[in-house]
């Protein structure tokens, strides 16, 4: 049944259909409601779940990281500074191979201090080992947020997974959402079951040994042969979820209008809406342009991407954060993705939207029209900066 | 409640610490581990701060564990420990566990007074139904003797060195067995290696209270003291002797002195034992840190003896 609802009620609900043993979270703007509902679901007795309503996001992670050791099924919710305190533990939690699930409502980081979203929350995980998606809408929040339990706690992965969402642009916007039926959420994630729960108490394991030289490396190249497995799950999880879905999701990216592009956009969340209008507009006026919009960020579709983008004679890779002193991380992606490739597009690189900085269908066309004359080098150009 | 006969029967009985761990000769952890684990009569989940034990014992791919254990990181031993208590509460009420299964987490003074102290509070004020112990070794002694707040004043540490300007540590520690008391959690205790049946005693009591029960446990480490490997447990006994470190519990908010020596010793014999207190020895200066050191311990004493009988249980009744 379509209903009318937020991008945060739709994680909420996600996370009440997947109903896990333990969610240990902590008060941000904007990521806040996300808690709150699910207080709201605990308190009145709709959930099984153990809410532990943490001090620190720091904390939210490390009690997540209890549960999950201890074999419970495991869920958390945080933004920006939150990460920045947590993210410690999400290195953890990817090497210890536990699948614990997370909202993250995007948002800047400081300083100066900003509530609004951009993606340099993101981005500071880029590396810790989750796996990444990016949500576009409200509808794919709530989609991605029931896949992406269904990846972690496949046993070729076993990984934490970061559900991002642009924080107010989706996370407070009411928007048509249509959730599965409770019965059919519960059956699409499906029972969990734990690897070496440490409540087998007849059965002691040790979690969280300590490596030296001899060890250490073996064990993190294990870590990123789980990474390895998540595009193939994730494919295999889409299907599944197609069959329940009265909408499917196919790829790792959604290719808009991109077959015979000749000029395109790559770029993550909820900007794709914008640029699917600029996108339509342009088109209507005879312009062969066309969005790659990314799905899993993390681990990055290299091939699949080159693939997609071959065929196109100029690409504007746009990035919502700066990664200080290189190009934007996502660009970066694109580039490496296609250096193999006999045929390339030249690539430009656009910096938008920092710290909620609007970012209107002017400015994506501005963009489009800004990549017809701009020469590919590896330099930064700004959308709707004051300069 | 035990005698030197029963622990040792325990130990025969199960041993959920094993050797082979490469913690120091004359180390004083494993003592605490043992007994604090043995006291427990059902399966216990153990999680672990970064620190000598957690190093000590988790070698991959070897471990000296025979529980269920987990190491996470440095300052967050209590949350980690209050999420594998909340998984366990909700496993428990979804049918899926029936057992009895207590949450032990083990962390050092540096673990627990400072870096840990966040997680620690929050973790006591949920009220999660977990034992915290805090061996107190009262430095950094795994990253190399570096100073804590729990290390006393005038105490050499390699942060804290004896200089030209300023000999050892110029502050008091902390009093964190206060701190936690604060958190009107039901039971507190202060106990030492020396005195192991106490500590025993203590654990099995503690376990008839649901929510959280904390533990602050003297534990010499012979290295970072300077003394004989082989005092560890002579140099806590001079500790709880000297009345710088009083064995008490806190049981819903009322105190008992669970020892009380007959004769105290001054402070000097402690002080004198140890290798980071040796320059107080030297000149007169020295002298009047003692006295400063010993009025201090004479101050905490008698605080304590006072919440004793103003905040006892026995005199309530009477």
């Amino acid at each position: 049944m379509r209903k009318v609802m937020t991008g945060h009620k739709a994680v909420a609900e996600a996370m009440r259909q997947i109903e896990p043993d333990v969610v240990a979270v902590y008060p941000i703007t904007p990521q806040s409601e996300i808690a709150e509902y699910y207080a709201e679901y605990v308190h009145d007795g709709i959930v099984h779940t153990e809410l532990v309503p943490v001090e620190s996001e720091h904390s939210a992670m490390s009690a997540c990281i209890g549960a999950a050791a201890a074999g419970g099924r495991v869920m958390t919710a945080t933004s920006s500074q939150g990460l920045a305190l947590m993210v410690e533990m999400v290195y953890i939690a990817a090497g210890l191979r536990l699948p614990i699930v997370m909202a993250l409502a995007n948002r800047a980081l400081s300083a100066p201090i900003n509530i609004h979203c951009d993606h340099s929350d993101a981005y500071l995980t880029r590396d810790a080992g989750a796996f990444m998606i990016f949500a576009e809408s409200a509808q794919e929040a709530y989609d991605y947020t029931l896949i992406a339990q269904k990846i972690a706690e496949h046993p070729k992965v076993r990984l934490p997974g970061i559900v991002n969402l642009d924080g107010f642009t989706l996370t407070h916007t009411a928007d048509v959402v249509e959730p599965l039926e409770d019965e059919a959420a519960k059956k699409f994630v499906g029972d969990y079951q734990p690897f070496s729960p440490m409540l087998d108490v007849d059965r002691p394991s040790t979690w969280g040994a300590f490596a030296m030289p001899d060890y250490y490396f073996e064990l993190k190249r294990a870590q990123q042969a789980g990474m390895e497995e998540v595009p193939a799950v994730f494919l295999h999880t889409q299907e599944a979820f197609a069959k329940v879905a009265a909408r499917g999701y196919r790829g790792f990216f959604e290719g808009y209008r991109l077959k015979d592009a000749e000029r395109a956009l790559v770029l993550m969340g909820s900007t794709a809406g914008t640029a699917k209008v600029a996108v339509d507009e342009l088109r209507a006026r005879g312009e062969k342009v066309g969005l790659l919009k990314i799905w899993l960020w993390r681990p990055f579709p290299y091939r699949e991407v080159a693939q997609a983008l071959a065929h196109v004679n100029k690409v504007a890779v746009m990035d919502r954060a700066l990664s200080f002193g290189a190009m934007g991380a996502l660009y970066n992606d694109v580039c490496a993705a296609l250096v193999h490739e006999k045929n390339k597009p030249a690539l430009v690189n656009y910096i938008y939207g920092l710290g909620g900085r609007d970012v209107s269908t002017d400015h994506i066309l501005h963009v489009f029209q800004d990549l017809k004359e701009a020469q590919p080098a590896h330099t930064l150009r700004f959308v709707g900066l004051r300069e | 409640m035990p005698n030197i006969k029963t622990l040792a029967q325990r130990e025969e009985k199960q041993v959920r610490f094993t050797p082979g761990h490469t913690l120091c000769a004359g180390c004083a952890e494993p003592m605490v581990v043992r007994t604090v684990l043995n006291a427990i009569p059902d399966p216990v989940v153990v999680a672990n701060a970064t620190g000598c034990l957690e190093v000590a014992s988790s070698r991959y791919p070897g471990s000296a564990w025979n529980v269920p254990w987990i190491h996470v990181a440095f300052e967050n031993a209590a949350a980690v420990i209050a999420g594998l208590e909340a998984a366990y509460k909700a496993l428990k009420r979804a049918g899926k566990i029936t057992r009895t299964i207590r949450f032990v987490a083990f962390a050092g003074d540096g673990g627990t007074y400072d870096i840990g102290l966040q997680a620690l509070s929050g973790t006591l004020e949920r009220g999660h139904d977990i034992l915290y112990v805090c061996i107190n070794n009262e430095a950094y002694m795994n990253t190399g003797v570096q100073r804590s707040s729990a290390t006393p004043r005038c105490a050499a540490a390699t942060t804290s060195p004896v200089g030209e300007e300023i000999p050892g540590k110029p502050q008091d520690r902390k009093d964190l067995t206060e701190i936690v008391v604060s958190h009107h959690i039901p039971y507190v205790a202060q106990a030492s290696v020396s005195n192991l049946i106490d500590l025993a005693n203590k654990v099995e009591r503690s376990l008839q209270f649901t929510g959280p029960k904390f533990f602050n446990v003297l534990a010499t480490c012979p290295l970072g003291w300077r003394t004989p490997r082989a005092s560890a447990i002579d140099q806590a006994k001079l500790a709880v002797e000297t009345r710088y470190w009083p064995l008490y519990e806190v049981v819903e908010g009322k105190y008992r002195i669970t020892y009380k020596p007959k004769k105290p010793l001054p402070v000097e014999e402690w002080l004198k034992t140890q290798g980071r207190f040796r320059h107080l020895f030297r000149d007169e200066k020295g002298k009047e840190r003692i006295a400063e050191f010993q009025a201090a311990v004479d101050r905490h004493w008698e605080e304590l003896v006072k919440k004793e009988q103003c905040l006892s249980g026995v005199q309530e009744q009477g």
